[in-house]
């Protein structure tokens, strides 16, 4: 022992007297953090590549738009009226599904989180469902409720309840244990407990859910806007293949990226606000 | 003993077991009301499932034997669990069920030495700061009984010093009966009346120290006990 150790002071003296003990710092074993936009960096390549590929000629107009063709077209079709009424439909039907996706989740996860008869009812159901692709209920749904608007909102509002259902359902079932013995010994009563300790306990979980939700209801429903309807961005890009114009889906696909994204920055601000004594320390 | 106090914590024959493990066995104990009692014990001992078992708690254990306890207990726990998303006077007046109640927690969070940290998050808090609040928390319901396990052993020992002082002046005031667990004999001799040993799940040594407050460690009657229980707990004095 004594041994081992007086060796290493010696190596570790030898090792000052030549000066390259000063310089050695700890190995960074972790990424240091980007500033601000760098992230973009690799989108803004892609573009340069593809718009480029484009003017060259070696990138056909009929195989893919560019970048410059597909936004003046995009302008194009914002002022002469033909874009809005789809953007607003389907909008209407993304938001409708994702407003009652979050809430029949976050009830079902209530229940089933916080009583033993709703997590026998409830969980077995959900988990069920889940297994199930959304694709695979289209034509059971077809028949339910017809072709129109209320078969699009209810795939869109069950493809959109089961990450909220899990997630908010995970975050309430594991509770901090201690948090759980304080509240007993405070003598909480049982809605004291749900109000003060179980929900405020639960809403990172919740988040985490909404940003999935958020993102998931509009990829339901450029699915859903393939079958019979006359309104919409999948409609519009699905009419534009029959006619091959790229330029048309690359607009479709530029505004799901825009509400996909937008829609995150939104549900992470408001995140941000109402878990603010999360990054409290040092503020 | 005065015989006209009443006794605050009984215990008969209690034992305790997990899984077919005991950790209490056959416990039988008087606590008169406002005595302060340490409960000193290697780890494993069974201290903290004794304390836990008088505030209610574990009740997925087969419990034998039976306890008493008074009506109103709090508990002060070695993390201070403060709810991260209440501000320090949200969780100090958490349940509280008193008309005076935000009012009163002022004073008590002033009493304690934070008085200007009401409406911060407890993440912003240091470990003694916590620590305050959360016996702030504990006080302001103004306890028969107040169990605390191990209130201060994560506070470094500066602050502990300044904990143990600042709790046997508040507790002055209310005088509730106490049990203290903890691992520090020196902690147990300057604060208690009684010092207790567990070991194995029963209770091996009971000493009564009935030297006034302040104390100062160097007492000989203190010193004495202070080696008797460090050998009672694995220790032997002069190792070190």
């Amino acid at each position: 022992m004594t041994d081992i150790s007086s060796g290493r002071m010696v190596r570790a003296r030898a090792d000052r007297m030549q000066g390259r003990a000063l310089d050695r710092r700890p190995t960074r074993l972790t990424p240091a953090k980007l500033p601000p936009g760098v992230r973009l960096l690799g989108p803004a390549i892609i573009l340069i590549v593809w718009e480029a590929s484009s003017r060259l000629g070696v990138l056909s107009p009929s195989t893919l738009a560019a970048p410059s063709t597909a936004v003046k077209t995009g302008y194009e079709m914002v002022v002469d009226g033909s874009l809005l009424p789809h953007l607003a439909a389907s909008a209407a039907r993304a938001y409708s599904g994702l407003v009652l996706g979050v809430v029949v989740g976050v009830v079902l996860a209530l229940l089933s989180g916080l009583t033993r008869t709703g997590e026998a009812l409830i969980d077995g159901l959900v988990q069920i469902k889940r297994a199930i692709p959304t694709l695979a209920l289209i034509p059971l749904v077809i028949i339910w409720l017809g072709i129109g608007e209320a078969m699009k909102v209810f795939l869109i509002f069950t493809a959109v309840l089961i990450p909220v259902y899990i997630n908010t359902h995970a975050a309430l079932r594991g509770i901090d244990i201690g948090h759980v013995e304080l509240a007993r010994t405070l003598g909480l009563t049982r809605a004291e407990f749900i109000r003060h300790v179980a929900l405020p306990g639960a809403l990172p979980g919740f988040f985490v859910s909404l940003r999935l939700a958020v993102a998931l209801c509009w990829t339901a429903l450029v699915v859903l806007e393939l079958v019979n309807t006359q309104t919409g961005i999948g409609y519009l890009m699905n009419r534009a293949r029959d006619w091959g114009q790229t330029d048309i889906i690359v607009v479709g696909i530029m505004i799901y990226a825009l509400l996909g994204l937008l829609s995150d920055a939104l549900v992470r601000l408001i995140e941000a606000r109402a878990l603010s004594y999360r990054r409290a320390l040092g503020s | 003993m005065n015989a006209h106090v009443k006794n605050a914590v009984v215990l008969r024959d209690l034992s305790r077991s997990f899984k077919g493990k005991t950790v209490l066995d056959r416990i039988s104990l008087d606590i008169p009301a406002g005595q302060f009692v340490a409960l000193l014990g290697e780890s494993g001992s069974g201290k903290t499932t004794l304390l836990r078992a008088l505030a209610g708690l574990d009740d997925d254990a087969e419990t034998k034997g039976h306890y008493s306890t008074p009506e109103s207990v709090s508990v002060l726990f070695q993390d201070s669990r403060l709810l991260p998303w209440k501000t320090v006077i949200g969780n100090v007046t958490l349940g509280l069920r008193r008309a005076d109640g935000v009012a009163a927690a002022h004073d008590m969070l002033k009493d304690v030495g934070i008085g200007d940290k009401t409406d911060v998050w407890p993440s912003t808090l240091s470990g003694g700061q916590k620590q305050r609040a959360s016996l702030a928390r504990s006080l302001l319901r103004e306890p028969d009984l107040l169990l605390a396990d191990e209130p201060f052993g994560a506070l470094d020992a500066l602050t502990r010093l300044k904990m143990q002082a600042l709790l046997m002046r508040l507790v002055e005031r209310q005088r509730p009966t106490i049990i203290l667990v903890t691992h520090d004999v020196d902690e147990a001799l300057l604060l208690s009346d009684r010092v207790l040993v567990l070991k194995d799940g029963s209770i091996i040594e009971d000493h009564s120290i009935s030297l006034p407050h302040p104390r100062h460690e160097h007492h000989a009657e203190l010193f004495s006990l202070r080696s008797k229980l460090l050998r009672s707990l694995g220790v032997e004095a002069g190792n070190i």
